[in-house]
């Protein structure tokens, strides 16, 4: 048998020990993050240390640095909710004046991003620093007790938004982020997820290899605030990308007429008009991803709920230029 | 049996932690989480049939901790100090050479 060589390096940057919960989709983000990171960094500048991370409050920050302890094993800083972006400029500058090689990682949670470190990521993003941004999505606020954001999607329960006589749950459209960041017309924007760690680690390699400003949106299942298996995390966020709730795409120069858009998966029929993708007709309805998690347990009981969730993910994907079919399930 | 690539690292924050604040409340020894062994969160721990492993490297790529890292012959090694049995692993392998079972104390 021929055995392949492991698809990702074997150095590791994040270590076991963390308080993450059991099945958190963050901490395989992270993790993957880093060693593309490294990755590349290895072969841009020869060097795979050659990079420090600035984390926002957050999830990921409150399990990997429990003081005394550190889960990372690169030079790492944490800043308050609103200014990852701003801490990794400064690190940005004072690298550049002293002649130092390589790239600053800024992390930031859905709300430390979406909602209150917006200004200091858009502020970062307009300045050109040499910094990726990295978003790992979870879709509300995990690590204070599963508050609602602007990233969390129309109909999930959280417990700023509990469904109910006269509620639906969450009862306003998702804001995409990486949309925002692209029209800051930045070298590179990506959205990822964990349901397809190769994409995301190419794509997270390309936007460490990138001069200038990069963004990244990474999707990230969370058992504890989605109410589901621990052992689906990784299905749940694959029948995201298969059921069209995530988008996979990429953004250059903030060109919206040329998106790059990977193709779903899951049995889905993509037709492409001179190399782009302009249609998309999906197989899997998406019932199929909101049955397994407890947060959209009550749109069953609302079928209109869940088509007026239909029609905002195909205006998404209208923006991104793409005419989506979303299939009812079948009776 | 391979090391563990955190081996180093225990040694060290065993040696050299001490109770003492430090300035700035820097953790100055990286990686030093690995004193918490939280393979104790764990009710279903994973079983490894290595005769029906394909080394397709899933379970190493997806697991979150990470308590899985790579022998010499690139099979995965189930590191049991910090499995936490979320049971992605499991799930996502194509062969279905892991498998949960109940933890017995």
């Amino acid at each position: 048998m021929v055995v392949r060589k492991p698809p990702i390096t074997t150095r590791e940057y994040w270590a076991p020990g963390h308080a993450a919960c059991a099945g958190c989709g963050c901490a395989t983000a992270l993790k993957l993050a880093t060693k593309a990171f490294s990755e590349a960094m290895e072969e841009k500048y020869g060097d795979p240390n050659a990079f420090a991370i600035a984390q926002a409050t957050g999830c990921m920050e409150v399990v990997s640095a429990v003081f005394p302890y550190t889960a990372w094993k690169v030079p790492w800083v944490h800043v308050a909710f609103e200014n990852a972006a701003a801490a990794a400029s400064g690190i940005e500058a004072a690298w550049k004046k002293k002649g130092l090689k390589g790239k600053i990682l800024a992390i930031g949670g859905d709300g430390g991003t979406a909602d209150i470190g917006l200004q200091a990521l858009s502020g970062m993003l307009e300045r050109r620093h040499n910094v990726v941004y990295l978003m790992y999505d979870n879709e509300a606020y995990m690590n204070t007790g599963i508050q609602r954001s602007s990233s969390t999607p129309y109909g999930a329960w959280t417990t700023t938004s509990p469904p109910g006589k006269y509620s639906i749950g969450e009862d306003k459209p998702k804001k995409w982020v990486a949309l925002i960041a692209a029209a800051h017309q930045i070298p590179y924007v990506a959205t990822a997820s964990i349901g397809n760690p190769f994409d995301f680690v190419r794509k997270m390699k390309k936007a460490a290899k990138v001069d200038g400003p990069a963004f990244v949106q990474v999707h990230c299942t969370c058992p504890t605030g989605w109410k589901s298996p621990l052992e689906k995390g990784v299905e749940i966020a694959r029948l995201a990308i298969e059921t069209g709730v995530w988008p996979l795409f990429e953004i250059e120069n903030g060109d919206f007429h040329n998106i790059k858009i990977q193709s779903p998966g899951g049995g889905a029929k993509v037709k492409r008009e001179g190399g782009k993708v302009v249609a998309i007709e999906f197989k899997k309805p998406i019932e199929e991803y909101l049955k397994l998690q407890g947060r959209f347990k009550h749109l069953f009981k609302q079928p209109e709920a869940i088509d007026q969730l239909r029609e905002q993910i195909k205006a998404m994907w209208k923006v991104l230029g793409v005419e989506v079919t979303l299939p009812k399930p079948e009776e | 049996m391979a090391e563990s690539p955190f081996k180093a690292d225990i040694e060290r924050v065993q040696k050299e932690y001490s109770e003492k604040m430090t300035p700035g409340a820097i953790a100055y020894i990286p990686g030093s989480s690995v004193i918490n062994k939280t393979g104790s969160w764990r009710v279903f721990m994973p079983e490894f049939y290595r005769d029906k492993c394909v080394r397709c490297y899933l379970c190493y790529i997806y697991c979150p901790e990470p308590a899985i890292y790579l022998d010499e012959e690139n099979y995965p090694v189930f590191d049991y100090d910090y499995c936490k049995g979320c049971g992605i692993c499991a799930n996502e392998c194509p062969t279905d050479a892991i498998v949960m079972v109940r933890e017995t104390k």
